[in-house]
């Protein structure tokens, strides 16, 4: 097959054909077919160096601008295209595999009635869930929050005398501020996940839930690995990369005290534990040590493992494409000579249970469809939100750890419901955006422009001769004002866009004299 | 109050006032593949696995003695084929480090997915199936279910403490996307069909 042929089809595809190579020596084909399970990006793509662009800046409480650190973002176009692209491609898999299934607006709805249930009587399933994880033989323990989820994690490694911990990626542990906790007290974590690690060896919070470092380019990786485990700083072949991590690991790996998991469901029939993950790093945190201690966010809990199958089906498929991830792990107890333990934890879970507009958040498993498919997230980073939750489910997650920091989260998004249109449990992400804008404005959480902006607007809104009365003169004013009013600091939304031309008559006035009157 | 009774109490204090009943799920297997073995095949080697198929008429078993041939350290756990590191004789995982093939058998397989389940009856060591460079997974081509469904009302996953579908071989794709197979664990995984020696021919 020649290049030029392979260039020209998959330009038709592509959403940045300036990122296209020629052909792509790092792809995986056999029988001649392109392999793009698992997280792979089906297309070769090829940018030059460039920076990389930082997070939002964290000031205490203070409300995180992540309108400012997304402009950051945006200055870096390498970055903000492989990003884009990058996601999408895995937004166009997941179609891929949901058309491919007859069934799957019937799973969708199932998996998300499922969930409802669950909630309604979690109390229920998590007593289940504790009895037969303790008949199996687990420590079972509970946590209200953060500092006693790692407090309880630390008592159990000083238990046992362990200094090192292997683990898997876990949302709940990055929450809990469960690496910087550990390192206070002495206690070596080693996270697993090849993207995770880059994060930890880089000093930096994963940008998006199921692929860490999305966010960086092969020569970021590179400067990195050339800093912390010593690989060639010139060197950013990505086989090379991926191949001297799994080196560097591997012996931290064997020599590790404990092991750590997450849990992506939590059966209360048979109290097993499922993790999945695609590099079998899970796998090795819980089966290598003698000690495995599993992290579960109460929400976690599905009461059968029939009901299991309906979101393993939907898991991968939503989050990657692919059809199921490369290992599926159910943990039911400790293997011969071993201990497990688990941790339940609350953290503000059960609070937002009791939120009538935000509790079906909490059907959420992880998968980052909504991520990939947001036109903000795709070109803002997931780092700009400055917060353990980022892209749409962000919003509306993380408001309620704490209201005034992340005010302005809600607003990062266009509400065009591509979220909801996605989620396989059905959360109505956008409608809940919606309702978080109204509710900060009632907790007094939102700055002046926007709350001006939008008092007038509700005023206006709610009389229809003095909104068509301000349209026509808007519309005017827009047709002979200078830019530098339009695009005035005020006006956050044409900063990175052209105002539309104002038509030259508005809807209502071209009825009223063309339709008026007429029935 | 313990932190247990202070959560159960505050959820029960938060229980959304709607009435959700569990749905039932059904099976999703009104369209079955012709062919379970082809249809597990073929996803399989989507996922990045390896069916080693045997000359026809030939040894169901060649393909897999060539494959290990040059092999330094080979871990099995069948009675099919005798490697020369004994399982049974492992205190601690980590003495698995330095295995070039594991060779062990699967409960069953999915066709839907390409997956195999393993468990820990049959791994012995749970481990082995990760720190091996290479796995090879021998499954009885009568034991493959149609989908996760079914897969999920098999016995298995109800006795042992460890079970896991393997799916292809450990893989990456977290730096810009390229598919890197040997993340953490396995390089490569290759399947044998070949039925259980236990099992009546026929």
């Amino acid at each position: 097959m020649s290049s030029e042929s392979e260039r020209a089809r998959n330009a038709a595809a592509m959403l940045h054909p300036e990122l296209l190579a020629d052909h792509d020596d790092a792809a995986t084909t056999r029988g001649g077919r392109r392999l793009d399970h698992a997280e792979g990006s089906s297309k070769p793509l090829r940018p030059p160096p460039e920076k990389q662009p930082r997070g939002a800046k964290i000031h205490g409480s203070r409300p995180v601008d992540q309108a400012e650190a997304a402009e950051r973002f945006l200055a870096a176009p390498q970055h903000e295209k492989m990003h884009d692209e990058r996601l999408w491609d895995l937004r166009q898999k997941r179609d891929r595999e949901m058309h491919g299934m007859p069934e799957w607006e019937e799973l969708r709805s199932l998996a998300s009635a499922i969930k409802e249930h669950t909630l309604t009587r979690l109390d229920e399933y998590l007593e289940q869930f504790e009895a037969n994880a303790q008949k199996n033989g687990v420590h079972v323990h509970w946590a209200r929050d953060a500092a006693e989820h790692n407090a309880i994690v630390h008592a159990i490694l000083k238990d046992h005398g362990a200094k090192s911990l292997i683990k898997s990626k876990s949302m709940l542990t990055e929450e809990c501020g469960f690496r910087h906790y550990m390192a206070s007290v002495g206690i070596e974590v080693i996270e697993t996940d090849l993207g995770e690690r880059i994060q930890q060896l880089d000093n930096e919070d994963p940008s998006h839930v199921v692929v860490p470092a999305v966010h960086k380019l092969r020569t970021d990786v590179a400067e990195v690995f050339a800093k912390t485990i010593g690989t060639d700083p010139d060197n950013s072949d990505v086989h090379y990369l991926a191949e001297a991590q799994r080196r560097s690991n591997r012996p931290l790996i064997l020599a590790a005290d404990a092991g750590m998991t997450g849990c992506n469901f939590a059966v209360a029939e048979t109290g097993s534990v499922v993790v999945c993950t695609n590099e079998g790093n899970a796998d090795l945190s819980a089966n290598v040590p003698k000690l495995h201690i599993a992290s579960i966010g109460i929400e976690k809990i599905i009461p059968r493992l029939e009901h299991l199958a309906v979101f393993v089906r939907l898991l991968s498929r939503s989050a990657l494409g692919s059809p199921i991830t490369q290992y599926t792990s159910h943990f039911r107890g400790p293997r011969k000579g071993g201990e497990m333990h688990i941790v339940l934890v609350d953290n503000g879970r059960s609070e937002r249970l009791g939120m009538a507009e935000f509790w079906t958040s909490l059907k959420c498993i992880r998968c980052g469809a909504c991520m990939n498919t947001c036109p903000v997230y795709r070109r803002s980073g997931g780092l700009s939100y400055g917060a353990t939750y980022s892209g749409p489910i962000g919003l509306i997650i993380d408001p309620t750890f704490n209201a005034r920091k992340y005010s302005n989260l809600p607003f990062a998004s266009t509400l065009n419901g591509s979220c909801s249109n996605v989620c396989p449990v059905k959360i109505n992400i956008h409608e809940q955006i919606y309702a978080w804008r109204r509710e900060l404005v009632k907790l007094h959480e939102v700055p002046f422009a926007k709350k001006a902006a939008m008092k007038a607007a509700g005023e206006l809104l709610s009389r229809p001769a003095a909104y068509r009365a301000a349209i026509t003169a808007t519309n005017a004013a827009l047709a002979h004002l200078p830019r530098f009013v339009i695009y005035s600091r005020l006006d956050a939304w044409g900063k990175h866009r052209e105002v539309p031309h104002p038509p030259k008559q508005t809807f209502h006035s071209w009825y009223q004299a063309n339709r008026g009157g007429k029935r | 109050m313990s932190s247990r009774d202070t959560i159960l109490a505050s959820l029960r204090a938060s229980r959304p006032q709607v009435d959700r009943p569990l749905p039932t799920v059904s099976l999703f297997d009104g369209l079955r593949p012709p062919s379970l073995v082809a249809a597990f095949k073929e996803n399989l080697e989507r996922m990045g696995g390896l069916l080693l198929e045997p000359p026809i008429g030939g040894d169901a078993l060649a393909p897999l003695r060539e494959k290990i041939a040059g092999a330094k350290v080979v871990c099995s756990t069948v009675p099919e084929i005798a490697g020369n590191r004994a399982i049974a004789r492992i205190a601690a995982p980590r003495e698995l480090a330095d295995v070039d093939f594991a060779i062990v058998r699967a409960a069953f397989g999915v066709a839907e997915t390409g997956s195999l389940l393993l468990i820990d009856g049959e791994l012995r060591v749970n481990a082995l199936a990760y720190l091996a460079q290479h796995l090879i997974v021998l499954l009885d081509p009568a034991d493959i279910v149609v989908n996760l469904h079914h897969a999920y009302r098999r016995p298995e996953l109800r006795v042992g403490h460890y079970a896991a579908f393997h799916t292809g071989p450990s893989a990456t794709a977290d730096i810009e996307g390229v598919l890197i197979h040997g993340a953490q664990g396995v390089r490569s995984l290759s399947v044998v069909l070949i039925a259980k020696r236990s099992r009546p021919r026929d």
